[in-house]
């Protein structure tokens, strides 16, 4: 086991580092870079700017240097000094502005998770024990539209209902007399509120997909022979259900937990903009427009490292439960 | 030797009276359809795709107006009925609209229209309207239906600049319906041969294309859309952005594509009938495409079936970011652009319906791929 672990730690070493060059071409590839942005955007506001003063900034900022030494400097700051640049629109160092939506980010995230699996479980064993009844179809129904809406839209929609239901459309994640209150019971429950639609609308579609792995996972378990022999034994239904099926169903649902955190930070961004949180996915995608190129690799790079370690994760907790994959890849 | 299949056919009949005499004898796509002709949902899933694709293809013909075409009289118009029984109760064997008239909400101050009754517009068919090119060649100005000048015919209303709804809906199937199948057949044929490559021959070839594949797999899908969409350069030509987009979506989309492919070449490379072709002295190619592929094609295009909804959504998506299809094209995306805001779905929620669309198309797709899979899985019964 210890040998498989280290074995898939080593081979994701050389897949990060292709991860962050490739990250460097692609926010390298808008045309413009961030000065020309700024100038435009200054040009905008009335303000003159000239070709020296464009040259002076980007000498400034290192940008005058060819692609590849700038991917050398950024690479070089994060290895020896855990220094990911500087983003240019926030006047900050990167970490810093991460670290300052990091806290909501990861509260959002958390609570969608816990959602997805607290709602799609039971769900998806009632759809299994009462095949083809009316409950049945209802959330087979229910999942199957979760799966086909876009997520954004399903935002709108949702918003609009809170406001025509309760008279505020629940954007953001604060009220605005709670936006730079400190920290108190009042603003929490602010929070819980506003965090009702976000939650529901990113895990809208890992919940569908979960309930549908569950349900489909339970109807193998539920004819094995060793579920009717207990039966013939005389344990309770109850007691037979639990001890068996439900167990051996969560294998592939538990073995799929470290793609899911990534597939929730990573489905959150357009959400996020729709409804305006306060969390990385929107201050990302404006650095990916405005070529805030420090801040927007960071992330991509970010984001693929999730998405690498929820792949470990995934791998080593599939080889836990299941000895065929840990001998199988002994073998290759 | 004649008693042989007799004997088998016998046998057949009796085990499975309901497969029809034949079971034994048919080929394997045969018994593919045969299947997938029981699953109901999946049938009629595959007639309203059917339905969806020719409205696309004949959508310039089948809509009143063009894509361009608008009317600053009818800003924000609703949806009009069609209607058979007029006010005064009498009935009209040949449908009807009421012409609109606008007045302003004293409040608000916002235009709102109501029908007028002294207006009487029937519906025509085959009438003159805007000239275009059917299926890009044939021209034409014949349009399916319309109603005669000055009447206007908005039966799903119209958006911000005074454009009838159900046309750009129609219109901007060609480019939500298209995209996915471009994508999906871009991957297709490199999935195809770079997982097949990777599985038939193994070796460093197949560690490289693996380590490729994780790379690209890496990413999360959604940001490294955005990032590259971000790329394509703003004002190009609208066949030249529609071109990007399917490349993006298709260097994304067939990684996915050759993993499948690469896993069954592998476990049907050491198949005996295989091994035994081989030892014959046959050409590689000719394993490749006599042996091999007719093992797992069904479970290929299986697989790209149910990558068509994917695509569709992250089309939309894009699009309603601004960083898909932009105007003067249209696209479902763009056209949900307009339900981006709630107080225009409060005032106009007719603005929401090409959700409909997406829902259907993707709902349809998914169930379509259903089918297939149950169909192409031999153990299914």
């Amino acid at each position: 086991m210890l040998q498989f672990t280290l074995k898939r730690i080593l081979l994701a070493v050389p897949v990060v580092f292709f991860i962050s060059v490739i990250v460097f071409y692609i926010i390298q590839l808008p045309p413009g870079d961030y000065v020309s942005n700024y100038a435009a955007e200054m040009s905008v506001a009335g303000e003159v700017f000239t070709q020296e003063d464009m040259d002076a900034m980007r000498a400034d900022l290192g940008l005058d240097r060819p692609v590849y030494e700038q991917y050398f400097i950024w690479v070089k700051d994060i290895v020896l000094y855990g220094d990911f640049g500087f983003s240019f629109n926030y006047n900050k160092p990167v970490l810093a502005v991460i670290e300052q939506y990091m806290g909501l980010t990861l509260t959002v995230s958390l609570v969608t998770m816990a959602f997805q699996y607290f709602v799609a479980i039971p769900i998806g064993i009632y759809c299994a024990v009462k095949q083809y009844s009316i409950g049945d179809y209802f959330f087979s129904g229910l999942s199957f539209l979760g799966m086909a809406t876009p997520h954004f839209l399903m935002a709108v929609i949702l918003m609009f209902l809170s406001y025509t239901w309760f008279g505020d459309p629940l954007l953001g994640l604060f009220s605005a007399e709670y936006v730079n209150a400190p920290w108190s019971m009042d603003k929490a429950i602010d929070l819980a509120k506003h965090m009702v639609i976000p939650v529901i609308v990113i895990g809208l579609s890992g919940t569908a997909d979960l309930i549908r792995v569950m349900r489909g996972q339970m109807l193998d378990e539920l004819n094995k022979p060793n579920v009717v022999t207990a039966r013939a034994k005389g344990l309770s239904e109850r007691k037979i259900l639990f001890k068996y099926p439900t167990r051996a169903a969560l294998n592939p649902i538990v073995s799929t937990f470290g793609w899911s955190l990534t597939s929730i930070f990573t489905g959150s961004t357009i959400t996020a903009i729709v409804l305006n949180l306060p969390i990385q996915g929107p201050v990302m995608f404006n650095a990916l427009l405005g070529q805030d190129m420090y801040l927007a690799g960071t992330w991509l790079l970010f984001m693929a490292l999730l998405t690498v370690l929820g792949t470990l994760i995934s791998d080593i907790l599939l080889a836990w439960l299941d000895p065929k994959i840990r001998t199988e890849f002994r073998g290759t | 030797m004649r008693l042989l299949p007799v004997f088998g056919r016998r046998q057949a009949a009796s085990a499975e009276p309901a497969r029809g005499k034949d079971a034994n004898y048919s080929s394997q796509w045969r018994l593919m359809y045969a299947r997938f002709k029981k699953h109901k949902l999946a049938r009629v899933s595959l007639a309203v795709l059917a339905l969806l694709y020719a409205g696309a293809l004949f959508a310039p013909f089948l809509a009143p107006y063009g894509l361009e075409s608008y009317d600053s009289k009818y800003v924000n118009a609703p949806p009009m009925k069609l209607r058979f029984v007029d006010a005064e109760g009498k009935f009209h064997l040949r449908p009807f609209v009421y012409g609109l008239k606008s007045d302003r909400d004293p409040e608000t101050m916002r235009k709102i229209f109501a029908s007028d009754t002294e207006k009487v517009y029937p519906l025509q068919f085959f009438v003159k309207g805007e000239s275009y090119k059917l299926l890009g060649l044939i021209p034409s100005t014949t349009h399916l239906f319309g109603v005669e000048e000055p009447g206007r015919l908005f039966l799903l209303g119209t958006d911000a600049l005074g454009r009838d709804l159900f046309s750009r809906i129609l219109l901007g199937s060609q480019v939500s319906l298209s995209i996915p199948l471009a994508g999906v057949g871009i991957s297709f044929v490199l999935g195809l041969i770079i997982g097949g490559a990777s599985g038939y021959f193994g070796g460093w070839l197949d560690a490289v294309i693996q380590r490729v594949i994780e790379i690209i797999r890496s990413f999360p899908t959604l940001p490294l859309w955005m990032a590259l969409s971000a790329a394509i350069p703003p004002r190009i030509p609208v066949v030249r952005m529609y071109f990007y987009i399917v490349i993006i979506f298709a260097f994304i989309e067939w990684t996915g594509l050759a993993r499948v492919v690469r896993g069954k070449f592998i476990s049907l490379k050491n198949e005996d009938y295989v091994v035994a072709a081989k030892i014959s002295g046959v050409g590689d190619a000719k394993i490749i495409v006599k042996h091999l592929l007719p093992g797992f094609i069904s479970y290929l295009v299986v697989a790209a079936t149910l990558a068509i909804p994917g695509m569709i959504l992250a089309e939309t998506a894009m699009s309603f970011l601004g960083l898909g299809i932009r105007s003067p094209a249209t696209s479902w995306g763009v056209l949900l652009q307009e339900a981006q805001k709630i107080d225009n779905i409060a005032l106009y929620p007719w603005k929401i319906i090409p959700l409909g669309t997406v829902i259907l198309t993707v709902l349809t797709f998914n169930f379509v791929g259903d089918g297939l899979r149950d169909a192409a899985d031999p153990y299914k019964r």
